[in-house]
């Protein structure tokens, strides 16, 4: 048993005196206790009479019933279901008798409501504990009070405290006035894994009937009183900006307010590493309806002209850094010659174990791939969006936005208004993959709303949304391998770079598996913005990564496999260097069950197999795709998937997200391109970006998670990276021809 | 008939000289409902904007990837591309009007297998579904994929949308 301190506070709950109407019972459906087939039988909870706060986190109804506040964004990670279990099975109170909502924003209180990293679950792993430990604390001290026992010799189950010396039991709903006068206590004890009930069993979506009626849950769907519609316009290509506009023909269209220009950000203003932003001058419409506005902003007549060379200084988590933005129409096409010219000078070396150049000599075996990827969109299917109502003295915004308090300070320096004045709600996301921790598109709905002096929702088009970005940047990666007259692997070497980015991650696999080893980068300036896009730079590196180690083994005459196993074995007993950044048998684990599961080895007619692993994000993942041709058209037939987290919370919310990561993997790999010319992203919507469709994804995916107990990690990204790799590797099997550039697949075919 | 048709030719010409409003009733979900609009605005933000029905979803105001699907008549219609003046006399079901208590065949099996993720896409996607059950009751694997095929997932949920209409189908 762990002791642990107590850190939460004891906060003023966010009372919902909606539910608390005296004597007022509410349906409410829960759906999780359902056996399959029987989801009409819901069990309806009733409403308690009376609430009683115990901590900032959860309150207990005079009924038993518990409410548990979710502290992060939810953009389909499931955390609104999966951060409640876990204060519930400290809490020891039955699932069903659970109803949860999103908490306010408040960092004082909620400490980093930030959803990005796929860190949710692991930094929240222990606080969250503590949270449901210390309320079951306090609901013991009071049962011992009123009682007259000790306090340990009271034991809870399903929301009911019993005493079985004196044969006495009383449920939480009962005490939990009580309890909520008790000192919160400075240690809890925390359960054993062997003793979890509510954590590693599946439980539903704790939004999912909301989500399939169409109940108003996201940041577009959000109502208040009189707001109208904005919409903005920026400029048509990078490396432009707003030089002047007519508004007369806009302003005179029915239902339109008003039209005028803002600023994102003041020039003096110093920008945090999330304030991305490349254009922060805009042309704003604002009407009456979706509709008329969008009739507007196409009537309006603006002037760009070419940006001059600018540089600002970030404040990234302290350290300050000086950005330099070119000005230039920059080209997909260019980039890529830039790259290539890069890729061949020396780079930055950021790690060199042995004697690289000398091993190279020796080597009996030497070979080198270079590797490109495009920018990619995060296409979130919910555009950016905001709510904003800013007064003289306090600002209420509401939105779909992945870190609040990333966001705040830029808002307080524009809006000229302290933090405490600034109420932030969060809203269910259509997705975030990155793109939401990056929320100017809050800024901006602010001060448009400050201006007209009126609650504005302001929405980007899809073409908006597909065109101001904050993408995924552009790659390239050089690898060389070098193997003796025994087909060992001595010498490698990884250069890479990208635009604006360098994608290398120097101490990763196969670091610490080789003598002689070398890691170089470089990075090319542009004007075009990027960010943290699903598993950032990992998403480029895993995938070019395990398709050469597949062509070097292929050239050790080795089962890729085996060839892998034997490098992590290398790393695990004897590894080179310290500073490597995995757990080689935590990696060789994965590889090993996926192994198993897929009956590697196994020869499968028309079938074509490939393999990757990866280590990202702190979690581990391997893949085995099955590729069939059809039709001359490569589908993937089966996906194996195995995964070391550490302790699964919600077991099939866990496998939803790893078969999304799959299906999202190999949607990018295989057709996933946002190009440039002359600054002008080629791809506006989905007529031109071409997305995986329902018949393009896997036809079986299965997924396997290591069992054991270790503190538990995050699976929105690591499962996506690797999927690039196993999914090249099979192509090449299928095609004899290896995909070193993405997309995989450039023709397109119009759907929809 | 002859009069929907010189209705919207009168329509035409009155929008290429200048702006105009027009009322329009509409059956939505078994209700009437009359709006003043342009003849012009898609169905989709007729729906979200002056209905209130905002369980449909905007997503590529082009047709392309179904976040708007509702039924005309029964048939999974691309609500961002039918104007409010195509509608006529047709019956409008929205995500809402599936069903009263979100225990359509299609919901419940949605639920079942625990299909969201984020949940944008997934109104477009049981509209869609439910209409091509109407018609085809006992579909194949590639019958639902195909059917499915104009409904884009960001999350990546295919798997999961596959198996509820499937199950949905079984009844």
């Amino acid at each position: 048993m762990d002791q642990i301190n107590k850190s939460i506070g004891r906060r003023a709950f966010i009372r919902n005196t909606g539910l608390a109407g005296g004597g007022l019972i509410l349906g409410f459906s829960w759906l999780n206790s359902c056996k399959p087939k029987q989801v009409t039988e819901e069990q309806v909870l009733q409403m308690p009479k009376e609430w009683f706060e115990i901590n900032s986190y959860l309150k207990i109804g005079d009924n038993g019933v518990v409410t548990i506040l979710c502290p992060n964004p939810e953009f389909g990670q499931n955390v609104m279901t999966s951060m409640p279990m876990i204060v519930a099975e400290e809490l020891d109170v039955a699932w069903e008798n659970v109803m949860v909502e999103m908490a306010p924003f408040n960092a004082e209180t909620f400490g980093m409501q930030f959803t990005g990293g796929s860190q949710g679950i692991r930094r929240r792993w222990e606080g969250l504990r503590t949270v449901g430990a210390s309320a079951k604390q306090m609901l013991k001290e009071a049962a011992a009070q009123q009682w007259g026992v000790p306090v340990a010799e009271i034991t809870t189950e399903n929301g009911v405290l019993t005493h079985s010396a004196s044969g006495k039991s009383i449920g939480y709903g009962e005490i939990a006035s009580a309890a909520a006068k008790i000192a919160v206590p400075e240690e809890v004890t925390l359960k054993t894994p062997k003793d979890f009930k509510v954590i590693r069993t599946s439980k539903k979506n704790v939004e999912g009937s909301k989500i399939v009626s169409g109940k108003p849950l996201f940041g577009l769907d959000y109502q208040y009183e009189g707001t109208l519609t904005a919409m903005a316009t920026h400029p048509p290509a990078f490396g432009l900006k707003l030089k002047s506009f007519d508004a007369t023909q806009a302003k005179s269209m029915p239902g339109i307010v008003d039209v005028f220009s803002i600023k994102t950000l003041n020039d003096d203003y110093e920008r945090n590493y999330f304030d991305t932003n490349a254009f922060t001058e805009l042309v704003v419409v604002v009407g009456k309806s979706t509709w008329e506005v969008m009739n507007a902003k196409k009537a309006l007549s603006v002037e760009w002209e070419p940006i001059q060379n600018y540089s600002f200084t970030v404040d990234r988590f302290g350290a300050k850094a000086k950005t330099d933005v070119p000005s230039g129409l920059e080209s997909s096409e260019g980039h890529y010659d830039q790259m290539v010219a890069m890729a061949s000078k020396p780079g930055n070396v950021v790690r060199k174990d042995g004697n690289p150049e000398e091993a190279f000599k020796k080597a009996a075996k030497v070979i080198e791939r270079s590797y490109t990827c495009p920018f990619l969109a995060h296409n979130c299917m919910e555009p950016m969006n905001f709510f904003a109502h800013v007064t003289e003295d306090s600002a209420k915004l509401a939105g779909p936005l992945q870190a609040p308090s990333l966001i705040e300070g830029t808002l307080a320096a524009r809006l000229g208004l302290p933090v405490d004045k600034i109420e932030i709600e969060m809203t269910r996301m259509g997705g975030g993959f990155g793109r939401r921790a990056y929320a100017h598109y809050a800024v901006e709905a602010a001060l448009i709303s400050k201006q007209v002096n009126a609650p504005v929702k302001l929405m980007y088009t899809r073409e908006d949304d597909m065109t101001f970005g904050i993408y995924r940047p552009s790659y390239h990666a050089t690898y060389k391998a070098g193997l003796d007259e025994n087909n060992n692997l001595v010498a490698f070497h990884v250069k890479a770079g990208g635009v604006p980015e360098t994608p290398l991650f120097a101490n990763r696999f196969p670091a610490g598996a080789v003598d002689n080893y070398l890691a170089e980068q470089w990075e090319i300036n542009s004007n075009i913005t990027v960010g943290a896009f699903r598993a950032p730079r990992s998403n480029f590196m895993a995938g070019v990564e395990q398709s050469f180690l597949d062509e070097v083994a292929e050239l050790a005459g080795k089962d890729p496999v085996d060839f892998r196993l034997e490098l992590l074995d290398r790393a695990k007993n004897n590894p080179v260097g310290e500073e490597n950044d995995y757990e080689a048998d935590r990696l060789a684990g994965v590889l090993e069950l996926v192994k198993e599961k897929s009956n590697w080895g196994e020869a499968k007619p028309g079938m074509f197999r490939g393999v990757s692993a990866y280590f990202c994000h702190n979690t581990y993942a391997a893949h085995v795709v099955d590729l069939a041709m059809e039709g001359g058209n490569p589908r993937v037939q089966n996906a194996y998937c195995a995964i070391d987290c550490g302790i699964v919370v919600n077991p099939d919310a866990a496998t939803n997200m790893a078969e999304g990561g799959i299906v999202d993997g190999i949607g990018n790999a295989m057709y996933g391109t946002l190009s440039f010319k002359d600054g002008a992203p080629q791809q506006q919507n989905f007529d031109r970006y071409r997305m995986i469709r329902n018949s393009e994804a896997p036809k079986n995916i299965e997924v396997h998670f290591v069992q054991n107990e270790i503190d538990p990690t995050g699976l929105g990204e690591p499962p996506f990276p690797p999927v690039f790799g196993a999914l090249a590797n099979a192509l090449y099997k299928a095609t004899g021809s290896r995909k070193n550039h993405q997309p995989f697949i450039t023709d397109r075919e119009l759907k929809g | 008939m002859n009069n929907v048709i010189h209705f919207r030719l009168l329509i035409n010409n009155l929008r290429a000289t200048n702006w105009i409003m027009a009322l329009f009733k509409l059956k939505i979900n078994g209700k009437e409902s009359e709006v003043d609009v342009d003849p012009s605005t898609p169905m989709l933000w007729v729906l979200r904007d002056h209905l209130n029905l905002v369980g449909t979803k905007y997503g590529c105001g082009i047709a392309q990837c179904g976040a708007c699907t509702v039924h005309l008549d029964g048939t999974a219609t691309r609500s961002c591309m039918l104007t409010v003046s195509m509608v006529g006399n047709s019956e409008i079901t929205t995500i809402e009007g599936l069903s009263e208590n979100g225990d359509h065949p299609v919901q419940k099996a949605w639920l079942e297998v625990d299909v969201p993720q984020c949940g944008y896409c997934q109104a477009g996607q049981i509209m869609t579904a439910a209409a091509f059950l109407e018609k085809n009751p006992n579909p194949t694997e590639e019958e639902i994929e195909m059917a499915m095929n104009g409904n884009i997932c960001r999350c990546g949920t295919y798997l999961r949308i596959r198996k509820a209409v499937k199950m949905a189908a079984e009844g």
